[in-house]
C-alpha cells in the first residue's frame, strides 16, 4: 500500500453530534435537493438539515462551535428511507470525511462509501459518550484510524469501531468503477447466460 | 446460512466475479430511470467521457417533478421543466428508450416496468430509487441505489454488491374484509422495527400472500424498504405468470413457455434454508394507521397509541416523544378519530387500478366532507385509462375528488402537490417521515386508499369496515 492510501484512513478532526434514531433522508437532505442537476459543495451545502436548522436555533448545525468538525456522531439506523444521495453529499459539503454511529440504513450506507465517505458503527454505549463528549467540548480532536478499527482522543482513550470490510478497501482502492471496468470481457458473457436477456429464444 | 431460496438462485446466476472488495459484481437485467437522481449520473458520465454499456437494458421515464394537473410544456416550475429536458436530452444522446407523455405510456417507474411486462421473475433490478423493492413481487431480485451506482450501471451494468442474508415472512391464515396488502406491511414493519431488516431481504409467502393479486403483492414488496430490507420478494406462481401473459414486453407464444420453465426454476426449494423465519398469524391485523413519523410508528385502528412511560427502549421512546411533538397527537389516545384536512390516494404503493377500485367502493355516493381535500392520483396514464373505461373518475369527482394525471403527487412533495402549514394528511403513500409531503411541519398518517376514502368521507380517520357491512 502506497503512503497516501494510508492518509485517506486516519480521519482527524472536531466531531458534531446530531442525536436521533432513524434519522430519515428526507430530514438529512429534503426532496428539493434532487432537483439539482449535478452535485457539487455550492449546490448541496444549504439543503443540510435545511428544515430542523430553520426550526430549531440550537441545531448542533447552527452551533458555530462545531464548525469545521470532521466527523459527525449520529445515532441508530440514521440515513432511513430514500436513496437519495443528495444526504450524504450534503453531509459531506459541510466538511464531514466519516460518519460514527449506532447503525445505518443500507442503501444510506452505501452511498457513503462510494463517494469516500465512511459510516463506521460503534456501540450504544460509546455513542452515547461521544454524543455527551461532544456537547461539553466541543472542541476536542479526534482521530479515526480505519485500518486499527479505533476511535481515539486525548492520549490514551481508544474505542474500537466497526465497519464492512468492502468499505475500508474501497476507500483503499478508491474507484469501484474502474474495478467493475476491469472485469469487461466477463460481463458479457453473463449477460448472454441470462434466458431473458435474449428473450428466452 | 439461506441456501435454495430465490434470492440465492438468481443472484447466483448473476455474478461476474467477486471483487477485490470482498463484494460481488453482479449483472443488472433492468435499470429503470426517472426524472430525478439520474441526471447527475449522466453528468458524471459525460465528465469522463463514459459510455452507456446497454442502453436496451435502461428505459427512463418521469414521475417524480411531474405536475399532476396538466403536462403541458415548459413546466411551470423551472426546475422541473431542466430535469425532464435533462432526461430527454439523456435518453435522446444515449440511445435509451423513454416512455414520456407522447407514448401514452408515462407513470411511475415502479407502476410501468410491471405493467409493460418489463418487470419478470428471475432477473436483478436496480434503481435509483428506495422503493425498487416493489418490483420482488414477480421473484425479481430489485433494489435501490444512490446516484454514483446509476452511474455504475449506465457504464458497465454491473454493481458491487454484498451478498444478503434471507428472512423468510409467513403469513397463516386469512385476512378480514376490510384488511389489505398496505395493513398487512404496516403491521410487518410494525413488529420488526424500520430498521430490523438490515442486511437482510425478506422472502414473503404463506397462505394469505399465496392468494393475493400481484398488485397487492408489489403493495407489500414496495415497503420492504420500509422495514429496513434492501429487497423484498415473493416466489413467481401461476398469479404471476397469468399477469404477465399478453403483457407488452413479456415473452409470447413458445417464448413464454420457455420463459415459465426459467421462472419456475428460480423459485425457492421447499426444503430450502432460511438465515430467519418469522410468522404472522392473519386474524391479528386489522386497519392499520401511522401516529408518528416513520413507517413502524403504526397500530391498529381499534388501538390506543402508545404511552411513553410503556416504550422500555430509549431510542424508541426518544423517537416517539419526537413523534409525538411533530403530531401533535396524544398519548394513550386512539387514533381513530383524528381530523384530517387533505386526503392523498397514489404512489407507487397504492397507486395501481385495484387500489383505486377500492377507494371508489367507499367513495361511491358518497361526498368528500367540506373540510378536506381528496387528491386521487393514477399511477400511471394506463391506470388512468384502465380507470376511467371503468366509471372510477366520475365516482371520484362527484364524491368531491380531484381526478389527477400520473405521478409521485403528493408522496414526496417536489411537484406541486403539497401540504401546507400544520395539514394533516390521511395517505395511502409509503412514508410519514416529517416534512415528506412537502411542508415542513406537515402530518402524515400512512393508511390503506379504502382507509383514506373513508377518512375523507368522515373528515376524520375512521375504521373503513363499517362501510363495507
Amino acid at each position: 500500500m502506497a503512503i497516501d492510501d494510508l492518509d485517506v484512513l486516519k480521519i482527524s478532526g472536531t466531531a458534531i453530534p446530531i442525536p436521533g434514531s432513524d434519522m430519515d433522508t428526507d430530514q438529512i437532505a429534503p426532496a428539493d435537493s434532487m432537483t439539482e442537476l449535478a452535485y457539487s459543495k455550492a449546490s448541496m451545502l444549504p439543503y443540510l438539515f435545511r428544515d430542523a436548522r430553520k426550526k430549531d436555533p440550537n441545531h448542533p448545525l447552527n452551533n458555530p462551535n462545531y464548525e469545521g468538525a470532521s466527523i459527525m456522531v449520529v445515532g441508530r439506523n440514521f440515513g432511513a428511507g430514500s436513496s437519495r444521495e443528495t444526504a450524504p453529499q450534503a453531509i459531506m459539503s459541510y466538511g464531514i470525511s466519516a460518519l460514527v454511529g449506532e447503525s445505518f440504513a443500507t442503501i444510506f450506507e452505501g452511498n457513503c462509501r462510494e463517494i469516500g465517505m465512511p459510516a463506521v458503527t460503534a456501540s450504544h454505549d460509546i455513542i452515547e459518550e461521544l454524543m455527551e463528549l461532544t456537547v461539553r467540548e466541543p472542541k476536542t480532536i479526534y482521530t479515526l484510524d480505519i485500518l486499527s478499527k479505533t476511535l481515539s482522543w486525548s492520549e490514551g482513550t481508544y474505542r474500537p469501531i466497526e465497519l464492512p470490510e468492502s468499505t475500508k478497501i474501497t476507500l483503499m482502492h478508491g474507484n469501484v468503477l474502474q474495478m467493475l471496468k476491469n472485469n469487461h470481457p466477463k460481463i458479457a458473457p453473463v449477460a448472454n447466460s441470462l434466458p431473458y436477456i435474449n428473450g428466452f429464444e | 446460512m439461506s441456501s435454495d431460496t430465490l434470492y440465492e438462485k438468481v443472484f447466483g446466476r448473476h455474478v461476474v466475479d467477486v471483487l477485490p472488495t470482498g463484494q460481488y459484481q453482479i449483472f443488472i437485467g433492468f435499470q429503470p430511470l426517472h426524472d430525478v437522481t439520474t441526471s447527475p449520473a449522466f453528468e458524471m458520465v459525460k465528465e469522463a467521457n463514459g459510455k452507456v454499456a446497454y442502453p436496451q437494458l435502461n428505459i427512463a421515464t418521469a414521475d417524480h417533478m411531474v405536475p399532476t394537473t396538466s403536462m403541458a410544456r415548459p413546466f411551470s416550475d423551472p426546475k422541473a421543466e431542466a430535469l425532464m429536458d435533462a432526461l430527454e436530452r439523456n435518453a435522446r444522446q444515449y440511445g435509451i428508450e423513454f416512455l414520456g407523455p407522447e407514448s401514452g405510456k408515462q407513470g411511475i417507474v415502479h407502476i410501468i416496468g410491471p405493467e409493460r411486462g418489463l418487470t419478470q421473475p428471475g432477473i436483478t433490478i436496480a434503481c435509483g430509487d428506495s422503493h425498487t423493492s416493489t418490483h420482488g413481487a414477480f421473484g425479481a431480485l430489485a433494489f435501490g441505489i444512490g446516484t454514483t451506482q446509476v452511474r455504475y450501471v449506465l457504464e458497465t451494468q454491473t454493481l458491487a454488491v454484498d451478498r444478503l442474508k434471507v428472512r423468510q415472512i409467513h403469513f397463516k391464515g386469512e385476512l378480514s374484509k376490510g384488511v389489505y396488502a398496505k395493513d398487512v406491511i404496516l403491521y410487518t414493519i410494525s413488529q420488526l422495527g424500520v430498521g430490523g431488516g438490515k442486511g437482510f431481504a425478506y422472502e414473503y409467502g404463506g397462505s394469505i400472500v399465496d392468494k393475493m393479486t400481484m398488485e397487492e403483492r408489489m403493495t407489500i414488496c414496495n415497503m420492504s424498504i420500509e422495514g429496513g430490507a434492501l429487497v423484498g420478494y415473493v416466489n413467481p406462481d401461476n398469479t404471476t405468470f397469468d399477469y404477465l401473459r399478453g403483457r407488452e414486453r413479456a415473452p409470447r407464444g413458445e417464448a413464454f413457455e420457455r420463459a415459465v420453465k426459467y421462472w419456475k426454476s428460480i423459485a425457492s426449494e421447499p426444503n430450502a434454508q432460511y438465515d430467519d423465519t418469522v410468522v404472522f398469524q392473519g386474524k391479528e391485523i386489522e386497519p392499520t394507521v401511522t401516529w408518528g413519523i416513520n413507517p413502524g410508528h403504526a397500530i391498529g385502528i381499534s388501538q390506543r397509541m402508545p404511552e411513553l412511560s410503556k416504550i422500555l427502549d430509549e431510542s424508541e421512546r426518544k423517537s416517539a416523544e419526537k413523534a409525538y411533538a411533530h403530531m401533535k397527537l396524544t398519548q394513550g389516545e386512539l387514533i381513530c378519530g383524528t381530523p384530517i384536512d387533505v386526503a392523498f390516494i397514489g404512489s407507487c404503493t397504492n397507486g395501481r387500478l385495484s387500489d383505486l377500485e377500492a377507494a371508489s367502493q367507499v367513495l361511491k355516493g358518497r361526498k368528500v366532507a367540506d373540510s378536506v381535500v381528496l387528491l386521487v392520483v393514477p399511477g400511471s396514464y394506463e391506470v388512468k385509462r384502465q380507470a376511467e373505461e371503468l366509471g372510477l373518475d366520475r365516482i371520484f369527482t362527484e364524491a368531491g375528488a380531484q381526478w389527477r394525471g400520473a405521478g409521485c403527487s403528493m408522496c414526496l412533495g417536489m411537484n406541486p402537490d403539497k401540504l401546507t402549514g400544520y395539514q394533516m394528511s390521511a395517505s395511502s403513500s409509503n412514508r410519514n417521515f416529517i416534512g415528506r409531503q412537502g411542508s415542513p411541519n406537515g402530518r402524515t398518517l400512512l393508511m390503506s386508499p379504502a382507509m383514506v376514502a373513508a377518512a375523507a368521507v368522515e373528515g376524520r380517520v375512521t375504521d373503513v369496515r363499517q362501510y363495507l357491512r
